[in-house]
């Protein structure tokens, strides 16, 4: 036997999946309702979502990003919880226990069902932020003003991601949310593609 | 190719079986397991934000090892014309056909003769080391990388771009594309603009009138001249998946020759630069990857929600570490940095210089002799090595020494100097008569005619809250952020707003290319004083561009070719229009309004 042979007999395979697994982590996070959830077992595994980071009292984009959410979560109907979940989880955990979220989602007239806000144990939570959105400058990364404005989208059966600005117009956050669904799902339903200039 | 043998490639997917066979390395990979905690995840995390290279903890960061030097570098195949297409290309799109929507081909009967070339994108198995197993990738032709278009300048050429990938693809990539051709002067249409994607089953022509900018105003020639261009290359350019897309393998080159630069060494026609020439023989392409490897010698996509990371294997022409056999005379290379975001600089070994002749594609005015060469994403440079005076049995070394932030750093991780960081080896095996020249002179630049700009228009890109802007907005196919006159001139001032940022952002602008006017307020270096359609800001940097708008009208983009920032919107939508709306004020100060 080689040396490759060796090598390659004794080695592991590499899994998409397990990786996956790993990046998104399993961290047990607690809903604006109380209700104890995993993140990758309960919020990602066979569902298509949007993640993104708020705190209650952000004075900067938190009330703009989560308006634009709403006008998409208004958009999409009833496929918001059935087949496309929303979660808002907070940068600030130690000060957004589930009834601060609550009110915070009910101030700004979101419709629950469907759409998550979370909390959880704020080393797992910075944990989260850092392998979803950090950005590759410390400075900017760890200046909470700065804080990320992106959406994370995932299609996690067919291991597909983006990002799209929770800025962009509720018409473009659609537009990406709609591109995590299967590429043969969209061919059927596609009748009218994009507007050629 | 026979059905099925199609359909095996398309489901190259490596089966658990072989996996297991092929299976994970275990030296120098980091694969923690799940066991770990999520607090020491967190301590890895902010280790990693403090500056300790990669963040390792759920990815590999590390390829499998492989022994350099063990391939000879491959020559990518030229593309064949087709006698005919079928359905026969139409100047309006044929979508019952099959073809993709698109807006009619403008300038269509002005060219009549087209050659006509059909190219398919799929999904194929790809050695890039033969250490490795062969890898899944998707190509044009199902090839990385793709085939060669050799064109010639007055000649257009009509591609069918098939798209064959495999609908129910999972993992990173998305098997819906547009192509664009990079550096060459298109009409939108036919430009690959990022939301104007394709579907599996859909195809689509792209018309290339291999024709330098102004062709209304020198119609004898069809064009300038002094705006031909040369060394190009297409890619693909779906809106927010680029990054994966390109890494996955879907890029080519493109050449245009005319009757200056004409590919053949031997040619006494008047005019003929006589460059060394041949195409895979003395005229050589050297285009550039890098990849990460998984384990099982698949290619590692990248971190989910994230571009592909840098590699730690160099590819030259979609092999790892080849080596050339060279002869004892001169050769041209054509060298292309194709992303997704290393910038690489060269030297080599010997300290030999590189001549040289093109930036971007286009010939410069002189032939430039550089030590050390930075090559930003998208960026190209055609320059001449000279073996005549080698020894036999020398042995010359393409060394990369660029440092790059790591995802987390704080500093540049600099390369060690070490055998993982030469690209490529040439070896002087023998020699071979040489009739090619190195010019005194390669061109004539066309001339800036600063009393044609219509106005200044001003283009800042930034960053707040993790989203790029550009002019302060966030990019949105749908809206065009400028509008410019179709056969203006303007001056445009590019500005990375962020000064303590570590991210060059090089800047592509699409359909026309631009002379650089000043940089920072000094008039730009030596090796950038040709045309170009690259342009790399550091933080702070600012650059003022001439740009002229000709030929053609239509929506037309400008973006960082990072292509992890061009996928994180980093773009903006500008259109060349017969009459322009009055302007926004803020980004535009027409002519007559210029403090001079």
């Amino acid at each position: 036997m080689n040396r490759r042979t060796f090598l390659t007999k004794a080695a592991k395979p590499f899994s998409l999946d397990a990786l996956w697994r790993r990046h998104y982590t399993n961290v047990v996070l607690t809903t604006h309702e109380g209700k104890q959830v995993r993140f990758y077992d309960d919020l990602i595994k066979g569902k298509i979502a949007a993640i993104n980071f708020i705190y209650v009292n952000c004075e900067g984009i938190c009330p703009l990003t989560t308006t634009n959410l709403i006008q998409v979560q208004e958009a999409l109907k009833d496929r918001v919880g059935r087949d496309i979940f929303l979660y808002s989880i907070t940068l600030k955990p130690e000060q957004d226990d589930p009834t601060a979220l609550k009110h915070f989602a009910q101030m700004h007239g979101v419709k629950l069902p469907g759409w998550l806000f979370l909390t959880g144990d704020p080393d797992e939570i910075e944990t989260l932020r850092f392998r979803l959105f950090s950005v590759d400058s410390p400075n900017i990364d760890e200046n909470i003003e700065q804080h990320t404005g992106m959406i994370h989208l995932v299609n996690e059966p067919i291991k597909r991601t983006c990002k799209v600005p929770a800025l962009a117009t509720p018409r473009q956050i659609i537009q990406s949310i709609s591109w995590m669904e299967p590429t043969t799902v969209r061919m059927m339903k596609r009748s009218k593609p994009t507007q050629a200039l | 190719m026979p059905k099925r043998q199609e359909k095996k490639r398309k489901d190259s997917k490596i089966t658990r079986r072989e996996a297991l066979k092929l299976g994970l390395m275990t030296s120098g990979v980091t694969l923690l397991t799940s066991t770990k905690s999520f607090r020491t995840h967190f301590l890895e995390a902010k280790v990693c934000a403090n500056g300790s290279a990669e963040d390792g903890v759920d990815r590999p960061i590390n390829s499998p090892p492989t022994r350099p030097f063990l391939q000879r570098l491959p020559i990518p195949p030229i593309a064949v014309p087709q006698p005919g297409l079928n359905p026969a290309p139409s100047r309006k799109a044929n979508m019952a056909g099959g073809e993709a929507l698109r807006a009619e081909h403008q300038r269509w009967d002005d060219f009549p003769q087209k050659v006509l070339y059909k190219i398919h994108q799929k999904a194929g198995l790809h050695q890039f080391h033969p250490q490795l197993p062969p890898t899944p990738v998707w190509g044009y032709d199902g090839i990385v990388p793709g085939p060669t278009i050799l064109a010639q300048q007055g000649v257009p050429a009509l591609v069918r771009f098939y798209n064959n990938l495999p609908a129910d693809h999972k993992g990173w990539g998305i098997p819906e594309t547009t192509i664009h051709l990079h550096n060459a002067h298109t009409a939108s249409e036919s430009d690959g603009f990022a939301a104007d994607f394709f579907m599996p089953g859909q195809f689509k022509d792209n018309l290339y009138l291999n024709t330098p900018a102004g062709i209304d105003a020198f119609p004898e020639t069809k064009g300038d001249p002094r705006e031909a261009r040369h060394t190009l290359w297409f890619h693909d350019h779906r809106v927010d998946f680029t990054a994966h897309n390109t890494y996955k393998g879907l890029a080519a080159l493109y050449l245009i020759f005319d009757d200056k630069d004409t590919g053949v060494e031997k040619d006494l026609r008047p005019g003929a630069l006589q460059l060394p020439a041949g195409y895979g023989q003395f005229d050589i392409p050297l285009i550039l990857s890098d990849k990460l490897f998984n384990p099982d010698g698949s290619l590692f996509g990248g971190i989910p929600g994230s571009a592909p990371p840098l590699g730690d294997k160099f590819c030259v022409n979609g092999v790892i570490q080849p080596y050339l056999p060279v002869f004892r005379r001169k050769y041209r290379f054509r060298l292309l940095n194709t992303g997704p975001s290393r910038i690489w600089t060269f030297t080599l070994s010997d300290q030999r210089p590189f001549i040289i002749i093109a930036t971007d594609g286009n010939l410069l005015p002189s032939p430039l002799p550089m030590n050390m060469l930075t090559v930003n994403v998208a960026e190209r440079f055609d320059f001449i090595l000279d073996f005549s005076k080698a020894q036999l049995g020398d042995k010359i070394y393409l060394q990369n020494t660029q440092a790059m932030f790591v995802r987390g750093g704080t500093e540049p991780v600099a390369l060690p100097p070490n055998i993982a960081n030469l690209v490529m080896r040439f070896d002087v095996v023998g020699d071979c008569p040489d009739d090619s020249r190195i010019p005194e002179t390669l061109c004539e630049l066309p001339p800036i005619e600063l009393n044609k700009i219509a106005g200044t228009r001003i283009w800042n890109f930034d960053l707040e809250n993790g989203i790029f802007l550009v002019n302060n907005r966030i990019f949105d196919e749908t809206r065009c952020d400028a509008q410019v006159q179709k056969g203006t001139a303007e001056r445009w001032i590019l500005r990375n707003k962020l000064p303590h940022s570590r991210w060059v952002h090089p800047v592509h602008i699409h359909c026309e290319e631009f002379q650089i006017l000043s940089f920072n307020g000094v008039r730009p270096p030596p090796h950038q004083r040709g045309r170009k359609d690259v342009i790399a800001l550091s933080g702070g940097d600012e650059a003022e561009i001439f740009m002229w708008f000709r030929d053609f009208t239509g929506k037309y983009l400008i973006h960082c070719h990072n292509l992890a920032h061009e996928d994180d919107f980093m773009m903006v939508r500008w259109d060349i229009v017969d009459q322009p709306l009055p302007q926004p004020a803020a980004t535009f100060i027409p002519h007559e309004k210029r403090i001079l």
